[in-house]
């Protein structure tokens, strides 16, 4: 103890030493932990139906993660019989692999949101939005009815697919060009929805917001959480059991 | 030629305002440039009249004395952005409690004012607070004045845009999503600039020191910096679509986005929060006590394990999610063993009042001292027990988070910031004393029952949501809907926003105490204790039939 105390002393005199040590001594947690995720082909498995957000849902996450919703909703269901009987299948890694930034969460002041889509109706969550206490009495979520007035931004789409592309998310050429065009399409009732269903099988078109004729934030918001959870059949899974 | 490179990055920045392509990012433009053209023109009128520093007394230049100008700004900083952060989260809470407060407005709702509070509180009152402190111990334990002394100053004003850019940019919208590092790309590239000039200006300082030893308080400040500097290179690495818009896409996504958060998350407690006010600490609880530190071989363990283990701690904010389990059990493992070195802390600072005990009467700002010792103590043994997988399985997502990271920042980082602060106030504006030793004991009794207030409603509002959630009937299906649960808090919510008004009440006295303390104002008070202390009679009676030895001294 005495002679390393001793050779402490080397390091108290001089700042670089003490830099240098500190530093690869808060670097090796980090390392250990977080570097293998990456190639470690277990940590995301994928899982056939889980594909990347179209252009109309991206916008929507864009619009979720802006007003902070991650704050309150978590979007990770921990494998516990509470959990998944109350917001079904629990969570896996493969749900979040498009997910650029994950918004899985640290708080459920309101409730999960990881299975939300499909659970309520386009017009319960646009009365929810604008007023979430007409429909949930004891909510204490804040109003977004500002969503319905504002208009989605529908020019400069192809840049933010380009660059989800090029931080992993894979967007073909086809996806880019035609971005544009998907993102109105989805939105809309009545338009030809054939091209925006080769790209994203399971992806529906329709007006979300009740609001004809108009792209709104609303829109792109519902959309976005009318798909969450729902893209892989866990109905239709085999149990790995009778695989074998 | 400075002035040119002000007047360069202004035009820069009103070029990037008329290209910008969302509103965010051409008001934050806007903001940066008139930054930089207020400090062209602050460098001219200096270099002209060179009379500015003139109303900061006592005048700094000249080498006889410590370089405290920018210590006396990082003062007034750190109780102005106090004051906001506590008042942003007194809104926010009473939000949750009351949702109209809302205001139908898409600025005030609390998913945009929550980031705001969490910044203002953590970078904006803990990051001035760090700053002003470390400058101050640094000169003092190397008995040398600050090098490079306009990087300090420079590191003190950009910090102050950096937070003026992460403020505004919550409440439009703009934020990458990341607890605690909400702030988007080009903030994040200013902060860089800004935190590499820091370590700069601090490691140049310890380079000229005039002491052959650096002080332990030192090697604290020291990895605080450098490893925030590592996290939050990586922690931000995103790619924006376009160059001239405020939004960017993170790196990494799910899994690894998850975790590299977490890393984060877990060590801007662990770094920010806990080792640079260890910094503190370590100096400013020896100075008010006047007795060294307890232990030096135990600070040298203290220091080591505690930078090495806190780095792993992260996984346990994602128990039993889709991150492999190898590196949750990792995760809670660290976590519990982290428990050995942040007592050793605690030991070690609350150690060095032996003998001067007294003082925890006599002394407010000592009591301070202890306390946020204390709430150190218990909020790092709240910790490892939540990391326990079992354990988390019920408290997270739930408010008994919440309290937890309150029982630690309200308690510890809140209460050693307002005793480092009452104990530089006079000394830095060379007041004989403080304007009022009363009203540091008013805040003290304020900021403790509005803690045990808000840490309580939260502990008992978070395990009651915990087992609500998982609660069965006999019929085997689940008792409460969500909602029914939400409404079972309004009772705790409406007790934490009491103990907040509170809190925010000491923090009011505090300021008006400092404020009057810079107006050189001595109240005329009854002193705290009439007791006469005579340290020759404080020790123990010679046992019977030795022979009393003669005092030592």
């Amino acid at each position: 103890m005495a002679n390393l105390l001793g050779g402490h002393k080397r390091i108290e005199r001089n700042v670089t030493l003490l830099a240098v040590l500190a530093f690869i001594t808060v670097a090796i947690g980090g390392i250990i932990e977080i570097a293998p995720l990456f190639w470690i082909s277990a940590t995301v498995v994928k899982v056939q139906g889980v594909r990347p957000y179209t252009p109309l849902e991206q916008v929507g996450r864009n619009i979720y993660v802006r007003e902070g919703c991650y704050g309150c909703h978590s979007q990770m269901i921990r494998p516990f019989r509470d959990e998944v009987e109350r917001y079904g299948h629990y969570s896996l890694s493969s749900e979040s692999m498009y997910d650029h930034p994950f918004q899985w969460g640290s708080e459920r002041t309101g409730p999960d949101l990881a299975r939300i889509g499909g659970r309520y109706s386009d017009t319960w969550h646009v009365e929810h939005m604008t007023d979430p206490r007409s429909v949930v009495p004891e909510s204490i979520m804040p109003p977004y009815a500002f969503l319905a007035d504002r208009d989605v931004k529908v020019s400069d789409i192809a840049d933010h697919l380009r660059a989800l592309r090029r931080v992993g998310v894979p967007y073909t050429d086809e996806d880019i060009a035609s971005a544009q065009a998907d993102l109105v399409t989805q939105g809309s009732a009545d338009a030809d929805a054939s091209g925006l269903a080769k790209r994203y099988p399971d992806a529906k078109a329709r007006d979300f917001d009740g609001d004809p004729g108009r792209l709104t934030e609303m829109d792109a918001l519902v959309a976005y959480l009318q798909s969450l959870g729902t893209h892989i059949d866990f109905n239709a899974a085999e149990p790995l059991e009778k695989a074998k | 030629m400075k002035v040119g490179g002000w007047f360069a990055a202004a035009l820069l920045a009103f070029i990037a305002f008329a290209l910008s392509t969302d509103t965010g990012f051409a008001v934050h433009m806007a903001i940066v440039g008139v930054a930089a053209l207020l400090t062209a023109a602050a460098t001219m009128v200096r270099a002209d009249h060179g009379a500015l520093a003139g109303i900061w007394p006592p005048a700094t230049p000249g080498g006889d004395s410590y370089d405290d100008e920018v210590i006396r700004w990082g003062v007034i900083a750190t109780v102005f952005w106090g004051l906001v952060g506590f008042l942003a989260g007194l809104v926010i809470a009473s939000q949750l409690a009351y949702p109209l407060l809302n205001l139908h407005s898409e600025y005030t709702t609390f998913g945009r004012l929550r980031p705001l509070h969490t910044s203002a509180v953590i970078f904006a009152f803990g990051g001035n607070a760090l700053i002003a402190t470390s400058y101050y111990v640094v000169q003092r334990t190397c008995r040398t004045r600050l090098a490079f002394p306009w990087l300090a100053r420079f590191v003190f004003w950009g910090y102050q845009l950096f937070i003026v850019l992460a403020a505004t940019g919550y409440v439009m919208g703009i934020t990458e999503s990341r607890e605690y590092a909400e702030p988007e790309w080009y903030v994040d590239i200013w902060l860089t600039i800004v935190w590499v000039s820091y370590l700069a200006v601090y490691v140049g300082t310890v380079v000229r020191r005039h002491e052959p030893h650096i002080y332990v308080a030192n090697w604290f400040y020291l990895g605080f910096i450098i490893t925030v500097a590592m996290l939050h290179l990586v922690n931000n690495m995103s790619l924006p679509p376009s160059w001239f818009g405020s939004k960017s896409y993170s790196a990494f996504s799910g899994v690894q986005d998850a975790l590299t958060q977490w890393w984060y998350g877990h060590n801007a407690v662990g770094f920010f929060l806990t080792a640079g006010f260890l910094g503190m600490m370590y100096y400013f609880v020896p100075k008010q006590a006047e007795r060294p530190i307890y232990s030096y071989r135990l600070s040298i363990v203290h220091f080591w394990s505690l930078i090495f283990l806190y780095i792993w701690a992260g996984p346990h904010h994602l128990h039993y999610t889709a991150l492999p389990d190898w590196a949750q059990t990792l995760g809670m493992v660290f976590s519990i063993v982290l428990w050995m070195p942040s007592w050793g802390g605690m030991i070690n600072g609350l150690m060095t009042l032996n003998g001067a005990w007294d003082k925890v009467r006599t002394d407010p700002i000592i009591r301070m001292m202890v306390f946020a010792l204390a709430f150190y103590g218990m909020a790092t043994f709240e910790g490892p027990m939540m990391s326990i997988k079992s354990v988390n399985s019920l408290s997270h997502y739930t408010n008994w988070t919440i309290g937890h990271v309150h029982s630690g920042a309200l308690g510890w980082n809140g209460m050693i910031t307002f005793a480092a602060l009452y104990y530089m106030a006079p000394r830095l504006w060379g007041r004989e004393r403080l304007y009022s030793l009363r009203l540091v004991n008013w805040h003290f009794w304020l900021a403790t029952i509005g803690i045990v207030l808000y840490a309580s409603s939260m502990w008992v509002a978070g395990i009651t949501q915990g087992l609500m959630w998982r609660e069965y009937g006999s019929d085997g299906y689940l008792v409460y809907a969500f909602a029914e649960v939400v409404a079972a808090m309004h009772p705790y919510y409406v007790i934490r926003v009491s103990g907040g008004v509170l809190y925010l009440a000491g923090t009011i006295i505090m300021a008006w105490n400092i404020g009057m303390t810079i107006r050189g104002r001595l109240r005329v008070e009854a002193p705290m204790t009439d007791a006469a202390y005579d340290p020759s009679r404080d020790r123990p009676l010679p046992r019977a039939g030795t022979v009393q030895p003669v005092a030592a001294e």
